[in-house]
Order: C-alpha cells, then structure tokens, then sequence
C-alpha cells in the first residue's frame, strides 16, 4: 500500500487482496420508479464499466386487466376504457375500438363523422409527439423544449375539451359516428391552432436539428438493424427511420384517410436522431392532415343511421315512441353485435395499434385483445443498448416513445 | 382441406401445397383469412409463411378461451407482410388439460414476450420457450386471469 498513514483501527487490505475476477460487473437496477422510464418500467441493466453487457425489461406493474374488464361491459361501455390503454393518445384507442365493432356491425359511417375522426386523430397524434418530444428533450438535458411543448399541448387539450369536455380521457368517438355533436365555433379555433403550430414545429427545430449537444447525444445511438426490428416485432417511427415505408394509413386505409394528401417521412440513419427527423416531420404531415380536413369537412350527419346502435337524438326519444324504446334498449342492455371476429389495424402514433375482436354475437364482446405498439417496441430494448454506454441508455429509451398504459394494459 | 371460401387465397392455397394435412379449416370473413393449423404443424407453418411467403411480420400473438366448450383453447396468431400487404390469422385448438403447443420463438423472436402473456393470463405452455415465466402479473400469482372460470371481482380466502 501506499505510505499513507491509516488510523490503527483500519485496515488496508481490502483494497489489497481483492483483484477482480475477470471484468468487474455492476447489475444495475433502474426503475420502476425512474423519471426518465417514462412510467413504471425497470430495467435491470448489468454493467461491465459504463458499458451495457446486457439489458432486461421487466414489465406488467401497471397491468390493470384491461382486457377482462372489456368482457362484462357491453359494446358502447368499452369506449372508455380505450382511452386508459394509451393515455397519451386516447382518441387514436377510440378509433381503433368503435373500426372493430363497426366492422362486425357492418354499419356505414357517415362522411362528417369520418373526417372529424380523421382530424382528431391526427391532432392526437401531435398531441402524443409532443409530449414525446418535451420528454425525451427533458431526459437528454434540453428543458426549454418540454415547455414550449407543453405550452402547444395544452392547446390541443382545449380543443379536445371544447368537442367532448373532457381533457384527456376524451371517449369522443362511439360505435356509429361521434359522441356529441361538433361545438359551435370548432371551425375557427382548430384553424387558429393549426395556422400557428408550424411555426411552433421550427421553434423546436431551431432549439435542437442543429444543436451540437443534442447531435452528440443523439446521432449514432440506439442503432439496431431494420431486420432485427422487423423480428422483434417493432413498428411505426422506428421502422420509417430505418428507410422502411410502412404506415397503416397509407397500406390499409381506415376512416376515409385515402382521401387525403399526405406523405409518409423515413428517413435511413436509424438511430435517435432519425426517429426525431421522422417524428418531426410526421408533426407537419398531420397539420397538412387538419387543414385538409378544415377545409374540406363535408356536412351532414355525424352518426350512422342505425336506430339499434346509435341512441336516438333527444327530442325524438321525448316525442316518438319508437326512439324510445330504442333509447331504453341501449341504455339498459347494449346491442348486439354479430358473430365474427376481426383484427382492425390503426396507425397509432406509436406504430401499429389492433384490436382484435371476438363477439359471439351477445351484448357483450368475448374476447378482446389489444395489440398495443409500445409492447412490440419495448421488446427490442434489450438488443438496443447491449453494448453501449448507459447514459445511451436513456436516450435510446426514451426514441422508443413507448407508453406504460400501452404495454402493460 | 380448405373451404370453397378459401379457394381464390393465394395465402391458403400456399400452405395448403406446403402441407395440407396441417390445414385443420379455416374462413375467410370481413376481408380476412383464417386458417386452422393442427398444433403440431405450427411452427413448420410459420416458418414457411415467414421465409417463403414474406410473412416477415408476427403482429400478435394471443388466445380465446371457448370454455365450457372442448377443445377450449385457441391460440391465435396475426401474420403480416409488408411486401404483399397482406394478413392471415392462424388458429390452433388446444385442449382444456394440460394446453401446451410449440413455441414460434425460433421463428420470430419477437413471439417471446407475447407467449409469456398468453401463458401469463391463460396458463398455455409453449414447449421450446426461452423464458416462459409471468411477465404482467407477479411471479407467485395463483390462477390465469383471462380463462373465462376466472372471476372478475371477488375475494380470495
């Protein structure tokens, strides 16, 4: 030892004889109570230095049996437990529920209540993008990010508030058109929101596309090939940032998006500044997606005509008998949907979102499952960041833009 | 044997050249095929869908219990493939004791975590797993939530 002088009472020698067996390993263990796990997510990471040797999720601690529930309320019901899969982007849940039973239902969605779907959707994905933005920004160390982000969020939220009243838990869209009739007025906030959000976007282009720090942390990290992706069963932004042009909206077109005009963003570089570039510009695709919509909304109804599934409008029920009986009917027992069973497919923004529907022709559905983008995405970490260093760790994470309510249900 | 609904699906007409006593029946309904695989055959299938037919894709991995009604399982898997663009549903009936059917992990590694949840919640075995333990309810849990003789409220004594 060195001829430092120790009191008598310690000793040096554990310094002395204990030479490492082999590389020394450290099993860290992160989460679930982590803020940069984005939820409750663990990983449990062993390290050899700073270098990831290997990485293990562990998921289910907000598993909530979403998918038992769905099975003892009836059709209509099950619209807000959509909402709580994916809190982050609730109406995009909602649209892939009411596709699902409307498909079995054969029912016929009038073009209004289509394209109001389509606008909402696509205000839910910039709303979710947003918060992954601010987020994952905040993770990296770029603060002022999260807060223009939110500040553009809160207005999305408002907008989802003055159509359904609620702020997130929206449950908007229904089995057979929309919940409530579009507010008065919507016309003009929507296309307040959408003619400033661009320059909103270039705000935070201009924060962080050309940033040294934020081109150090991000280019080059949490690359993992376009084949093992496919394998593991990843979708959405990271698949387009791997040059693979693949987008259930544009493939199988759900909710009338075949009638618009927008492009599909990929990029090639497949790593966390890539899913940026992609996410960024999927943010401008959708605000042309709104203005479409704005300006070429078509009138008429916004529910199908389907007296045994959608309820009745208020002064029918009070003055027609028929409507009535029909509003009872639903209130008190549901309908009943058809035997069959269908894989309805959305493009979450997350990736690819399905639900798979099982009705034995009952009130209510026999099984549902969820196939949720975020578990798909989540799987791939492992193989992610094995060989990197931890603090890509968070960034890598944080490009999978996975939400907890998603992956666990 | 295919179904006379089947007959214009290049998908079901494949694997029927490929195997066709794995072939156990099948549907085609709202736009999609369904087609009944023998338990056994199943990852022969799949691997022939994914490396001949561009099946690149395993969307999900799931199961319906059909209680009281035997067989009472179904495992259910949604394929994709992005070149054709195109989806099949492949089903395989397993029986109320003991349900245990080969794992597709060899096949598509991303089946891991979707095989651990089918046998999480519905207490399905996957033969040839690499990691088959719970992986949304906690380790000791007692019962599989989403069998249908699983209550949903209650309390246990």
């Amino acid at each position: 030892m060195s001829d430092v002088t120790l009191p008598p009472n310690i000793t040096a020698d554990v310094a002395e004889d204990q030479p490492a067996p082999g590389p020394r390993r450290l099993v860290l263990n992160m989460g679930p109570q982590h803020p940069s796990t984005h939820g409750v997510l663990r990983l449990v990471i062993e390290l050899d230095g700073e270098t990831v040797v290997k990485c293990q999720p562990e998921i289910g601690y907000l598993h909530t049996g979403i998918e038992k529930e769905f099975e003892v309320k009836n059709y209509q019901q099950d619209v807000t437990l959509t909402d709580r899969v994916d809190y982050l982007a609730p109406l995009s849940n909602n649209l892939g529920w009411c596709l699902a039973a409307e498909k079995l239902l054969a029912l016929e969605i009038p073009p209004q209540a289509q394209w109001m779907r389509v606008m909402l959707t696509e205000l839910t994905r910039l709303n979710s993008h947003l918060v992954w933005l601010g987020t994952h920004a905040l993770d990296i160390g770029a603060m002022t990010v999260f807060l223009y982000c939110f500040r553009e969020r809160e207005d999305i939220l408002k907008i989802f508030e003055m159509f359904s009243g609620q702020r997130m838990m929206t449950s908007y869209f229904r089995i057979g058109g929309l919940a409530l009739e579009p507010p008065r007025g919507w016309q003009q906030r929507v296309k307040k929101f959408i003619d400033v959000f661009p320059s909103r976007i270039d705000e935070y282009e201009d924060l962080l596309t050309n940033n040294r720090i934020w081109m150090g942390r991000t280019k080059g990290v949490g690359v993992i090939s376009l084949e093992d992706m496919l394998d593991l069963g990843v979708t959405g932004p990271m698949l387009r940032a791997a040059g693979l042009q693949i987008d259930a909206r544009k493939d199988e077109p759900y909710s009338s998006y075949e009638l618009f005009d927008f492009e599909v963003p990929t990029r090639t570089e497949n790593d966390v500044f890539a899913r940026y570039q992609v996410r960024v510009e999927e943010m401008r695709q959708s605000t042309k997606i709104v203005r479409q919509a704005l300006d070429g909304m078509p009138p008429g109804p916004w529910k199908a005509d389907a007296p045994h599934v959608v309820l009745p409008d208020r002064e029918k029920m009070k003055t027609q008998m028929e409507a009535l009986i029909y509003h009872f009917k639903i209130v008190t027992e549901g309908f009943r949907v058809p035997e069959g069973e269908v894989y309805q497919v959305i493009e979450s923004p997350r990736g690819e979102l399905a639900y798979y529907l099982v009705s034995d022709g009952t009130a209510l559905p026999y099984r549902v499952h969820m196939r949720t983008p975020s578990f798909g995405n989540l799987q791939a970490t492992s193989e992610m960041v094995q060989g990197t260093l931890i603090a890509d760790v968070i960034a890598s994470i944080g490009s999978m833009d996975f939400v907890l309510g998603d992956t666990d249900r | 044997m295919l179904l006379d609904s089947l007959r214009d699906r290049g998908v079901a007409l494949a694997v029927e050249a490929f195997d066709a006593d794995a072939i156990k029946g099948g549907k085609f309904h709202h736009g999609e095929v369904t087609l009944e695989i023998a338990p056994a055959r199943i990852t022969s299938v799949c691997g022939y869908l994914k490396y001949d037919q561009k099946f690149v894709r395993l969307s999900s991995v799931t199961a319906v219990d059909r209680y009281p009604t035997e067989p009472r399982f179904e495992v259910v898997y949604h394929l994709h493939s992005i070149e054709r663009n195109e989806r099949v549903r492949l089903k395989c009936r397993l029986p109320g004791q003991d349900p245990a059917i080969e794992s597709v992990t060899s096949v598509w590694r991303g089946a891991n975590w979707y095989e651990r949840e089918v046998f999480d919640l519905f207490g399905i075995r996957f033969t040839g797993h690499p990691d088959l333990r719970r992986i949304m309810m906690p380790d000791d849990w007692e019962g599989y939530p989403l069998r249908k003789d699983y209550p949903i409220t209650g309390q246990r004594v």
